[in-house]
């Protein structure tokens, strides 16, 4: 059991120092990469509890693949250090309000349980114990029975967010030469080549 | 103390064994895989490639070894020096670490984790950050142009391998590798799967940086993309980790499509200790012809023009691995053939 506390405790403060130095840390890039480290800190805490499908979930999609269009995005920003920092003191009492709100409400959930707790009990529809299916398994069954129609919902949603951004942000420019892969492929010989028979010093 | 040392200090002594005797082995296939690539691409342009160092020019990948590990590492002044360091040994790390997961035999594995392929395909798309981080903290525009197309290289194929992998799951019924290769005991999955085979072996040359799709380190227009400003043993851990890289991918599409450690028609002619002896002869051979795959494209084929990469990746092979992910889920469903 100690080598799962420590494993423990040292996920987690790493989670929460890297978490902390998100916000502080000066330059935005170190920040990304700060992000990423409590993705991944984050992801071994999920396996820790026995939640492995989870932990490599969070770490394709944050690490490998949200975190890389942000750090894609805030490499190329042509950003004044200086300026950045101006406007931490502003916003600070509302992430400082925000945080506050987020930390009541997790406390009063978990608060419930430990208080009340039948309160537990009235989890919509309790996971299969580990030791019977793998986690895997067991996410799947849930997922894609008791909650399809918000599964496929919150798919539909995402799509209609994707469809729409690349609508909004696409243009067609004029005079710009694509290549159409297709003409290119299908053309035939007669069409594209010529074989003249030159007579010398006269030229074609 | 007796306890304290059987239940912690023997166990990671084993495990410390156990990791050693995988990547000695690695290590050393690594470095003549970087021989061997020189050899067939000498003999497909009619040269005699390394020839001097040892019999044959056995030994050019350890002079080589030397020599960089003699040259002294340059840091460029504008560069953001944690990262700069960071870069090529997390590439070169990255490059080891899944190796934990691949099964050598039934039973002949590291860590025999439920979700192995995730673990596989969560470490492979880590690799973008080695690319990007070297890129952005060398403060040179040709590495960063370089990070910027490995990037969005990287992530546009991810995609489609993502689509490939999961209708070889489908066809398991599981995300353990040693189940999905004993799943392929009777038909190897490149098969019935064969568009999704060539659609991931493409994948997997672009996820590594290799040629056609060597864009990140395109010599003729970035002078060498995102390692030009690394020299010495940093740049010598970005080319490890590229061949650790390679033979890694190669292993996975072994596992996924090539049957793993199973001989062809499931010949078993030796028994007991020798047919670990005999998986593992396989599965290298595999590993092997599939690694030739990837020094024959090298040889053949010019590089990709960027957009057309691109093109590939999102208008081709995402619409096909989609389709035939569906298909194939349907054809399992309507034959009821659906693993359980």
């Amino acid at each position: 059991m100690i080598v799962q506390a420590i494993c423990f405790w040292l996920f987690a403060a790493i989670t929460v120092a890297s978490g902390a130095m998100v916000v502080v840390a000066r330059n935005p890039v170190h920040s990304v990469l700060f992000l990423i480290l409590a993705f991944f800190n984050a992801a071994g805490l999920f396996v820790l509890m026995g939640a492995e499908f989870l932990a490599l979930i969070l770490v394709i999609v944050y690490v490998g693949a949200v975190a890389v269009l942000f750090l894609f995005v805030v490499m190329m920003l042509d950003i004044n250090f200086v300026e950045l920092r101006e406007g931490f003191l502003r916003y600070l009492p509302v992430g400082v309000v925000i945080g506050v709100v987020l930390f009541v409400e997790l406390l009063l959930v978990f608060g419930a349980w430990v208080v009340a707790p039948e309160v537990a009990k009235s989890i919509a529809a309790p996971m299969p114990q580990p030791a019977e299916v793998s986690n895997t398994v067991a996410l799947g069954q849930l997922l894609y029975t008791r909650y399809v129609y918000v599964f496929q919902a919150a798919g539909m949603i995402l799509l209609v967010a994707m469809i729409g951004a690349i609508v909004l942000t696409l243009r067609s420019r004029e005079g710009v030469r694509k290549q159409s892969i297709a003409r290119q492929v299908g053309r035939k010989r007669s069409e594209t080549l010529e074989i003249v028979k030159v007579r010398p010093r006269e030229g074609v | 103390m007796a306890d304290f040392l059987q239940g912690y200090v023997l166990p990671t002594a084993i495990t410390v064994g156990e990791i050693l005797a995988i990547i000695v082995p690695l290590l050393l296939a690594v470095a003549y895989l970087t021989y061997a690539e020189r050899k067939v691409l000498a003999w497909a342009q009619i040269r005699k490639g390394p020839n001097v160092v040892g019999p044959f020019g056995l030994l050019q990948p350890f002079a080589d070894g030397l020599k960089l590990l003699l040259k002294e590492t340059v840091i460029p002044t504008g560069a953001n020096r944690v990262v700069f360091i960071a870069a090529p040994i997390l590439t070169f790390s990255l490059s080891l670490i899944a190796w934990a997961v691949i099964p050598f035999d039934k039973g002949v594995v590291l860590a025999d984790i439920n979700v192995g392929i995730l673990y596989l395909f969560a470490v492979s798309s880590l690799g973008v950050y080695g690319i990007v981080m070297a890129g952005w903290s060398s403060n040179s525009k040709y590495a960063f142009l370089g990070a910027l197309r490995s990037a969005a290289q990287m992530v546009s194929y991810e995609v489609s391998m993502g689509f490939v992998i999961v209708s070889v799951l489908l066809c398991a019924g599981s995300l353990n590798l040693t189940a999905i290769v004993e799943a392929q005991r009777s038909v190897w999955y490149c098969l019935p799967l064969f568009p999704m085979f060539i659609v991931f072996f493409v994948s997997v040359l672009a996820e590594t940086n290799r040629s056609p799709f060597d864009l990140p380190e395109g010599e003729s227009e970035l002078v060498a993309g995102f390692f030009v400003e690394y020299s010495a043993m940093a740049f010598a851990l970005f080319y490890l980790g590229e061949y650790g890289n390679m033979i890694l991918m190669s292993a996975m599409t072994v596992i996924l499509f090539l049957g793993g450690w199973l001989a062809p028609f499931n010949i078993e002619p030796v028994g007991g200790g020798w047919a670990h002896l005999w998986a593992g002869f396989w599965f290298a051979l595999k590993i092997g012809f599939v690694l030739f795959c990837f020094l024959w494209v090298r040889a053949t084929v010019p590089r990709f023009r960027y957009d057309q990469l691109m093109r590939l990746g999102w208008k081709v092979f995402l619409p096909l691995s989609l389709f035939w992910l569906v298909l194939t889920a349907g054809v399992l469903v309507t034959m009821g053939w659906l693993p359980t």
